[in-house]
C-alpha cells in the first residue's frame, strides 16, 4: 500500500528522533555492559519506533517533571490501597489523548530508556532495573514504569488494548489505542483471535507498530515457525495493513497519523537487529538476549561501544 | 414443588434497565447461555466475540479497565479450560470486575466431557482475587447477578438455565458468604452446593422422618469460603460431615470443607460425595447423578456408614424429583 502523507498534525522533527533512537541504543549497550546482560537486539531493532512514537506520533500529556521510579506497591488486590500502575509516565488521561501500550515486555528495557530519553523518566531510573523489591523490572509488570496491562505472556497485550479501544468507542473518546508488538508474539493464536474482532468490531482507533526484526527467542522466525506473507495474512483478516522499513522515521511519523478508515492498522516495521551496532552480527542466529561468555568478548564490545559513543558526538558536532 | 424456565434470560434484562455500564460478551452460545433476550433489547450493550474466548476474556478485561463491567456468558468448560491463562493474567491478576457466568457445571450436560466442567471450582479456586459462586434453584440465579456485581473484583458463577426449581422463598435472595440454613440438628451435618441440594432436601426429609439430627446448609459462596458457621455445626455434630456437589470431589467444597476441618482441629470424620476422581460422559441429569452416586439415594447410603444404621427407604419413598427433559422448548438445543 502506498504511504499516504496528510493530515500531518504536527512537524516531524526527524533530526531529533533519530538522535533519540540512537541513545535509546547507547543507553541500552551501556546498561548490557555494564550488568553483563541485555535485551540489545530489541533495542536496535526498534529504537527508531520508539523514538518516533514518543516524540511524534503520541498525542500524551507531558509530566511535570521526570519521574523517579517507586518501589514495589504489592499486587492488585482489594486489601491493597497502595497499588498503582506505571501509567502516570504517560501524564493524565482525557478523552482526547491517546494511549500505549507495550505488549512483548521483553523490550521493558527499550521502553525505560525511551521514557528516559522523552524526560518521562529520570536520567538515573535505571539504577533500580532488576532490584529486589523495585518497579523496574526486567519483564516488565503494569506497575512498571510506562507499563499498564499484563503483557507478558504474549498474545494477550493486544487484546486487553482492544477491550479498551472498544471501551473508548462506546464512551466516544477520540483518543486513540497505540500498541507495540514484536514478529513473534503475532503467532500466538490468541493474536489472530483478536485480529478478527478487531475488523469484526471496526476498532479504528487502534494503530499497531509491529517490529518485524526476523528473530524470537530460540533464533530465526523461519525456523521456529514461518510467518510468510504476513501482511497478506493481515489484509485477509480486515485490517488496514503497511510494511515499512523500521528505521525510517519519516514513514513511522507519517503512517501514525493517518485518518482512521473503519479498520484497524497494522503497520510491519522491517528491522535489523543489529541496527548501527554491528558487533551483534556475529551472535546471530541467537539474538534474543546478550550474554557475555568471556571476559574477552566483553571487552570487544566495550571498544564497540566507545566506538559507537563517538560515532554519535561526531553526529552532533 | 414450583418449577421455572428461562429465569436468568428474564431476571438479567430486568436487573441491566438501569446499569448502562454492564455489557454482555458472548462466544457463540448466545441463545444457550440465554442472553438472546438481552442482545436483542440492548444490542448496542451486546458484544458478539465469536468462538474465541481467549481474545474474549483479555478483551473483557480491557473494556473493565475503563469502568465497564463485562459479563461473560459461555459454558464453564471454555471459560476455565480454554482461557486460563487470561483469566489469570488479564482478569484476576489487575483483580477488575469481569462476571464469569459459566453455564452446564458438572454433569448437566449430555454434551460428554468436552462440555462437562468437572474440576473448574479446583482451578478457579487457587486464582488470587477471584470469588466463586454456584446456583442450586430458581432464587439463586435470579439473586446471583446482583450479589457478582457488588463484587468489587472478578467472579465466577456457576450458573443455571432453562427449567429450574424454586426451592428457596422468592424474597429470600443468595447473600454473600452466607450459607442457607435449610435445617438444624445435631447427628449429622449436611454441607450440599448447585443442584445436589435438591437432592440432599428429598433425602433429609425422610431421615428426619427416621430421627436423624441433620444440620443441612446449602453453600453458594464457595470463594472466598466463610467457615464460621460451618465450623460452628460441626464441631457440634455427633458423627460428621457429608459434603454434596456437582463437582469433582478435588479441589471443590469437599476439599474446603476439609481444610476447613482440620485447620480448625476438629476431630470428625468429613465424607465426601461427587464426581469420583474421572471424567464422565454424555447422559442425562438423572442418569449421570445415579450413575456417579450424586442423588438422594447415594447421600442416604453414606448416611447410613456414619451412623452405622439402616432406615430402609427406597426411592419411591423419596418425594418425586424433578426431572428436567433433555429436549425442551425452555432450552435453545438439548446440549
Amino acid at each position: 500500500m502506498n504511504i499516504v502523507l496528510q493530515n500531518k498534525k504536527k512537524d516531524l522533527d526527524s533530526k531529533a528522533v533519530y538522535k533519540a533512537a540512537n541513545n535509546i541504543r547507547r543507553r541500552v549497550m551501556e546498561h548490557t555492559i555494564k550488568n553483563n546482560g541485555g535485551y540489545l537486539s530489541q533495542a536496535c531493532s526498534s529504537a527508531e519506533i520508539f523514538a518516533t512514537l514518543y516524540l511524534d506520533v503520541l498525542n500524551m500529556a507531558p509530566v511535570d517533571e521526570p519521574l523517579y521510579p517507586g518501589t514495589f506497591p504489592g499486587v492488585p488486590s482489594n486489601n491493597n490501597k497502595n497499588y498503582f500502575t506505571g501509567a502516570n509516565y504517560h501524564g493524565i488521561k482525557s478523552e482526547a489523548y491517546d494511549r500505549f501500550y507495550l505488549s512483548p515486555t521483553h523490550y521493558s528495557l527499550v521502553l525505560y530508556t525511551a521514557l528516559i530519553e522523552v524526560n518521562r523518566m529520570s536520567q538515573n531510573g535505571l539504577d533500580e532495573f532488576n532490584k529486589d523489591g523495585g518497579v523496574v523490572e526486567m519483564i516488565g509488570a503494569e506497575h512498571s514504569p510506562g507499563m499498564e496491562l499484563m503483557t507478558g505472556s504474549l498474545g494477550q497485550g493486544i487484546s486487553q488494548a482492544s477491550g479498551i479501544a472498544m471501551a473508548r468507542k462506546i464512551k466516544k473518546e477520540t483518543g486513540r489505542i497505540v500498541v507495540f508488538m514484536s514478529d513473534g508474539e503475532c503467532q500466538s493464536g490468541q493474536f489472530w483471535e483478536c485480529v478478527q474482532a478487531m475488523s469484526h468490531h471496526k476498532l479504528d482507533n487502534m494503530l499497531i507498530y509491529i517490529d518485524a526484526n526476523g528473530y524470537q527467542c530460540d533464533g530465526p522466525i523461519e525456523s521456529v515457525m514461518t510467518m510468510d506473507s504476513f501482511d497478506k495474512r493481515l489484509e485477509t483478516f480486515g485490517a488496514r495493513v503497511y510494511r515499512i522499513n523500521g528505521h525510517n522515521v519519516e514513514a513511522l511519523s507519517a503512517l501514525g497519523k493517518l485518518p482512521p478508515d473503519g479498520r484497524p492498522t497494522f503497520i510491519i516495521c522491517d528491522t535489523d537487529v543489529a541496527r548501527n551496532i554491528s558487533i551483534l552480527k556475529e551472535r546471530a542466529p541467537k539474538m534474543h538476549y546478550v550474554r557475555f561468555t568471556s571476559e574477552e568478548e566483553k571487552e570487544r564490545y566495550k571498544v564497540a561501544f566507545d566506538s559507537f559513543k563517538r560515532t554519535l558526538s561526531e553526529q552532533e558536532e | 414443588m414450583e418449577i421455572l424456565t428461562k429465569v436468568h434470560a428474564k431476571n438479567l434484562i430486568e436487573w441491566a434497565k438501569d446499569k448502562p455500564n454492564t455489557l454482555v460478551l458472548s462466544a457463540d452460545l448466545t441463545s444457550s447461555c440465554e442472553v438472546d433476550g438481552f442482545k436483542n433489547i440492548y444490542p448496542d450493550r451486546f458484544f458478539s466475540m465469536g468462538i474465541a474466548e481467549q481474545n474474549m476474556l483479555s478483551f473483557a478485561g480491557g473494556l473493565a479497565r475503563e469502568g465497564f463491567i463485562p459479563m461473560i456468558h459461555t459454558f464453564a468448560v471454555f471459560i476455565y479450560r480454554r482461557a486460563y491463562d487470561q483469566i489469570a493474567m488479564s482478569v484476576a491478576y489487575p483483580n477488575l470486575p469481569v462476571k464469569m457466568y459459566g453455564f452446564l457445571p458438572g454433569i448437566m450436560t449430555p454434551g460428554g466431557a468436552t462440555h462437562q466442567a468437572i474440576e473448574d471450582i479446583s482451578v478457579m479456586r487457587s486464582l488470587p482475587n477471584m470469588t466463586i459462586l454456584e446456583c442450586g434453584d430458581a432464587t439463586d440465579v435470579e439473586s446471583v447477578v446482583e450479589v457478582a456485581n457488588n463484587i468489587d473484583g472478578p467472579v465466577y458463577i456457576r450458573m443455571l438455565r432453562g427449567e429450574i426449581p424454586r426451592l428457596f422463598p422468592a424474597d429470600e435472595p443468595m447473600k454473600l458468604g452466607e450459607a442457607r440454613v435449610i435445617s438444624e440438628g445435631t447427628d449429622i451435618v449436611i454441607l450440599s452446593s448447585g443442584i445436589c441440594t435438591e437432592e440432599a432436601m428429598r433425602a433429609t426429609f425422610e431421615l428426619r422422618k427416621k430421627g436423624v439430627s441433620i444440620h443441612h446448609m446449602h453453600i453458594s459462596t464457595l470463594k472466598p469460603f466463610n467457615s464460621k458457621p460451618i465450623v460452628e455445626a460441626i464441631s457440634k455434630s455427633k458423627y460428621g460431615v457429608i459434603t454434596m456437589e456437582n463437582h469433582s470431589i478435588i479441589g471443590g467444597l469437599g476439599s474446603i470443607v476439609s481444610e476447613v476441618i482440620a485447620e480448625h482441629g476438629i476431630g470428625k470424620k468429613i465424607v465426601r460425595i461427587g464426581i469420583p476422581d474421572s471424567f464422565v460422559h454424555g447422559a442425562s441429569k438423572q442418569y449421570l447423578m445415579k450413575y456417579y452416586g450424586l442423588d438422594s439415594i447415594a447421600l442416604i447410603k453414606e448416611v447410613e456408614n456414619l451412623t452405622n444404621k439402616e432406615f430402609n427407604i427406597s426411592e419411591s419413598d423419596l418425594s418425586e424429583a424433578f426431572i428436567v427433559a433433555v429436549h425442551s422448548q425452555a432450552k435453545a438445543e438439548a446440549l
